[in-house]
C-alpha cells in the first residue's frame, strides 16, 4: 500500500487530546505518525489547509432498509451516503425484513456491508424475535457470530413488558451486550402523530406525550440498576429524559444515550404546515426540550449524536400527514447540522462535537478501529471545512431516499475527504465508487 | 381580503368575517327569489373532494356552487384504497389539477390534508372539515346564525360544551368567536378538553350549571358513543347527567339565550329532545344558513366583480 500525507490540517482528536495544525502520515491503512513538517518520499500529498482532520464519524443509529425495502435504501447506498457525510462506521438497526434477530441475518448484513466497502457496517441485533417483545431473539448466537453483535434493540418499538425487559437485561450481561431502548410506552403514544402539547392540540393532531418516553426511560434505568446491564437510550428527545440520564450517571450507573440532529435543530413548531417530512418518532419537541437536549450534549449527559437515518420512499411521504411514515434521512446532514446548530452558536467546541460524533459512539460500540487518531490505529478519518456553506438539495443526496426536512437550508460544514481503513472513500466531496471492493 | 384558500379561521380578520357574513346576507335574498341562480361562476368548475362521508356538508357546498352557476364534480375518495392501488394523496391532487378545476372543497379525516393540498395545486382550496383540526365554514355559518339573532357578536357569552379535544367545529368556532369579540368558555370533563386550550383565548371550566344564567349561546358538541369505550368518561348516562343540556338546565338560561348544535345530534346525550325542539334552538337555521355562507365564500373567493344584484 502506498503512503499518504495529509498536510496542514487542524487535527482534532479528543481521544488523544489533540487539537493543533499538523500533518498525518498514513501507511498500510494505518496512522503512522502525526507531526509538523512531515515529509515522506513518494507519498501522495493531500493538502487540507484550512480544514479540520478528525476521526471518522460513527453513527450508532442507521436504518439501512436492506434486507426488505431495497427500493428505499440499500446497504451500498447507505454506505455511500455515510461516507459522503464523513462516517467510517454506521450501526445497522435491526428492523429489516427479515428482522435482524438471528445469526444468519446479522451475518448477511455484515457481509453485505463488507462488500459495499465504504464504511464499517456494524450490525445490531433485535432484543426479541420479530421485534414483538415476547420471545428473546438469538442474543448469544448473534453476539458470537461473524458480525459480533454488541448492541441489541427493538428500535421502532419500546419493550412494553417490564418482566421481558428485565430478563433480556439479565441475559445480556452474560453475553456482554448493550440493551438499547426506543423509549415509548405504546399505551400513551398510540395513534400519536407529533408531540402532545399546545401545537398538536391546535393542529388537531393526536399527540405523543413526553411522558411516553420518560416513563420507559425511568423503568429501564431502574432495571439497569437492578440487573447491572449496560443500557443505552436511543434518540432521547425530552428534558425529562435528559434529566433522568443525568441522575443515573451521577448515581454511577452504566447508562449512555444519544440524540439526533433533528431534535437539537427543530421544534414541534415546524409541524405548523403539516409537512410529512417533519414527521418523526420520537417527535420533534418544544423549544424547552430542544434546549435540554443541547444542554445534555454540552455537559456530556448525552454521549453521542446519532442520525436515526430513516429512508422512506417519496410516495409514502406524499400521503396525508396522518398516514405518512415517521422518519428522515440524516447521514449527509449530521455533521453540518452539528456545526451550524451547536458549534457555531458556541454550545459545543469543535473538539466536543467530534467527541459526540465519533469518539464516544466508537467507545460505546467497542470499535477499536474508530474514534481515534492514535498512532498505529486504522486510518479512519474525515477531513471537513468547518466554514464552507452549502445548500441541502434532496436530489443531490447519495441516499436512495430524499426525505429530509432540511431541503433548501444553508448549512455550514462540508466534508472534503473521508478515509476508511486508509483508503479514500470520499475525495473533494465526491464518493469514490468501489473504493475497497 | 380573504386569501386564496380557506384552510383555517386563523386566516380571517374580523373585517373578513364581516364581509363574508354581509355577502351571505345579500346572497340569501337571491335564494328567496323564484329563479335562485346567479351567473357569477359560469364556466368555473368546483370539485367536492370528500374522503369522509358527509352528505349534509357536500350537498350544501354543491348547491351553493350550482346557485352561482358553477359546474360541480363530486369526488368521493378513500385514502386507504387509493394507496393500496399505489396512488398517493399527491397523485390525486395532481389529477384534479390536470382536469383544470378552479376550486377544491376538501373534507378529510386527516388533520392538515387541506394544507397539504393547497401546496400542490393552483386551484383554490376550501377546508370542509379536516380531522380534529378545523371546519371553517361551519364556524362561519354559526357566526352568521348568531349575528342574525343578536345583531352583534362582540361581548356575547358563549359556552362550547363537550368533546372539544376531538372537535374541528370547536377549534374553528373558538377562533371565529374570539376574533369577533365574544367571550368563549369551554366546558366539559378534563379528558375532553386540551390542557393547553387556555392559549386559544378561551376560559376552561368543568361545570356547566354555574354558567347557565349568564350565557347568550350554549353550543353543544356531538359526543360520539365510541368515546366512552376510550375511557374518556364513565358512561353516556353520566355524561348526560353532568354536561347534557336538558329542560331543567335550559330553564336557567336567559329568555333570549340560544341553543346551537352542529349536528348530527345524539338526543338524550348532549342534548335532550325537548331542548332541540324548543324555540331557543336554532339548529335548523344553522343548516339553512350554511348554504348562504358557502355561496358567499365561493362568490368572494372565485367570483369576478359582478354585483350581487346583477
Ligand atoms: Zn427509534
Amino acid at each position: 500500500m502506498s503512503d499518504v500525507l495529509i498536510t496542514n490540517g487542524r487535527v482534532v482528536d479528543p481521544a488523544t487530546s489533540l487539537d493543533e495544525i499538523a500533518d498525518i502520515h498514513l501507511t498500510d491503512g494505518s496512522i503512522a505518525r502525526i507531526g509538523t513538517g512531515l515529509s515522506v518520499a513518494g507519498a501522495e500529498i493531500v493538502d487540507v489547509t484550512g480544514a479540520v482532520v478528525a476521526p471518522g464519524l460513527v453513527d450508532m443509529h442507521t436504518h439501512l432498509r436492506e434486507p426488505g425495502r431495497e427500493d428505499e435504501e440499500t446497504i451500498a447506498t447507505a454506505s455511500a451516503a455515510a461516507a459522503a457525510g464523513g462516517y467510517t462506521a454506521i450501526c445497522a438497526m435491526p428492523n429489516t425484513d427479515p428482522v435482524q434477530d438471528s445469526a444468519s441475518v446479522v451475518d448477511q448484513v455484515w457481509a453485505s456491508g463488507r462488500e459495499a466497502g465504504l464504511v464499517e457496517v456494524v450490525v445490531s441485533g433485535a432484543l426479541s424475535k420479530g421485534l414483538k417483545g415476547e420471545r428473546m431473539a438469538d442474543l448469544g448466537e448473534m453476539a458470537g457470530s461473524a458480525a459480533r453483535v454488541r448492541l441489541f434493540t427493538d428500535d421502532g418499538h419500546g419493550v412494553q413488558d417490564a418482566l421481558f425487559a428485565r430478563r433480556v437485561m439479565e441475559y445480556l450481561v452474560s453475553v456482554d451486550g448493550i440493551y438499547a431502548e426506543h423509549c415509548e410506552v405504546e399505551a400513551l403514544a398510540a395513534g400519536g402523530q407529533m408531540h402532545e402539547g399546545e401545537t398538536s392540540h391546535r393542529l388537531g393532531l393526536r399527540g405523543i406525550p413526553a411522558e411516553a418516553e420518560e416513563l420507559m426511560a425511568a423503568r429501564d434505568i431502574a432495571l439497569a440498576k437492578m440487573t447491572g446491564c449496560r443500557l443505552h437510550l436511543l434518540h432521547v428527545s425530552t428534558a425529562g429524559t435528559v434529566e433522568l440520564v443525568r441522575r443515573a450517571k451521577s448515581d454511577g450507573l452504566h447508562v449512555t444515550c444519544e440524540a439526533t440532529p433533528h431534535h437539537f435543530t427543530l421544534t414541534d413548531a415546524t409541524l405548523e404546515g403539516y409537512d410529512p417530512m417533519c414527521k418523526v418518532n420520537p417527535p420533534l419537541r418544544p423549544a424547552r426540550d430542544r434546549a435540554a437536549v443541547i444542554e445534555g450534549l454540552k455537559d456530556g449527559t448525552i454521549d453521542a449524536i446519532a442520525t436515526d437515518h430513516a429512508p422512506h420512499a417519496q410516495q409514502e411521504k406524499d400521503q396525508e400527514f396522518s398516514y405518512a411514515p415517521p422518519g428522515l434521512v440524516g447521514l449527509e446532514t449530521a455533521l453540518a447540522l452539528t456545526i451550524t446548530e451547536l458549534v457555531d452558536p458556541g454550545h459545543l467546541t469543535l473538539a466536543v462535537a467530534v467527541e459526540r460524533l465519533s469518539t464516544t459512539p466508537a467507545r460505546i460500540l467497542g470499535l477499536d478501529g474508530h474514534g481515534s487518531l492514535a498512532t498505529g490505529r486504522p486510518a479512519n478519518l474525515v477531513v471537513f471545512d468547518p466554514a464552507a456553506e452549502w445548500m441541502v438539495d434532496p436530489m443531490k443526496l447519495r441516499s436512495k431516499s430524499r426525505n429530509t426536512p432540511f431541503a433548501g437550508r444553508t448549512l455550514k460544514g462540508k466534508v472534503l475527504h473521508t478515509f476508511f481503513n486508509g483508503k479514500q472513500t470520499v475525495t473533494a466531496g465526491e464518493v469514490v465508487r468501489g473504493a475497497l471492493v | 381580503m380573504i386569501g386564496k384558500h380557506l384552510l383555517s379561521m386563523n386566516q380571517l380578520t374580523a373585517h373578513d368575517i364581516t364581509q363574508i357574513l354581509d355577502t351571505a346576507e345579500s346572497l340569501r335574498r337571491v335564494t328567496d327569489r323564484p329563479i335562485k341562480k346567479l351567473p357569477t361562476l359560469r364556466g368555473r368548475t368546483v370539485c367536492n373532494l370528500f374522503y369522509e362521508a358527509s352528505t349534509r356538508t357536500r350537498i350544501s357546498f354543491e348547491l351553493a356552487a350550482k346557485r352561482l352557476s358553477a359546474d360541480v364534480i363530486n369526488f368521493s375518495a378513500d385514502s386507504r384504497s387509493s394507496v393500496a392501488k399505489g396512488e398517493s394523496f399527491k397523485d390525486t391532487a395532481w389529477t384534479l389539477e390536470a382536469m383544470g378545476v378552479d376550486a377544491i372543497i376538501v373534507r378529510h379525516g386527516s388533520s392538515g390534508a387541506p394544507h397539504q393540498l393547497a401546496q400542490w395545486v393552483d386551484a383554490h382550496v376550501i377546508n370542509a372539515g379536516d380531522g380534529a383540526h378545523e371546519h371553517p365554514t361551519q364556524a362561519l355559518l354559526d357566526l352568521f346564525s348568531i349575528r342574525e339573532r343578536f345583531k352583534e357578536i362582540e361581548g356575547l357569552k358563549v359556552a362550547i360544551v363537550g368533546d372539544i379535544i376531538h372537535s374541528r367545529v370547536a377549534r374553528s368556532n373558538v377562533k371565529g368567536l374570539i376574533t369577533m369579540g365574544a367571550e368563549v368558555t369551554l366546558v366539559g370533563p378534563a379528558t375532553l378538553i386540551p390542557r393547553e386550550a387556555a392559549s386559544w383565548g378561551a376560559t376552561i371550566t368543568h361545570q356547566l350549571d354555574p354558567l347557565l344564567e349568564d350565557l347568550d349561546v350554549c353550543y353543544l358538541l356531538r359526543v360520539q358513543k365510541e368515546r366512552q369505550n376510550e375511557q374518556l368518561f364513565p358512561s353516556l348516562r353520566e355524561y348526560a347527567n353532568l354536561w347534557g343540556l336538558d329542560a331543567r338546565r335550559m330553564s336557567k338560561m336567559k329568555a333570549d339565550a340560544l341553543v346551537m348544535h352542529p349536528g348530527p345530534m345524539n338526543r338524550g346525550v348532549e342534548i335532550a329532545a325537548e331542548v332541540s325542539e324548543s324555540p331557543r334552538s336554532i339548529i335548523l337555521d344553522q343548516v339553512a344558513n350554511g348554504l348562504a355562507v358557502r355561496m358567499s365564500l365561493l362568490y368572494l373567493m372565485l367570483g369576478s366583480n359582478e354585483g350581487i344584484d346583477a
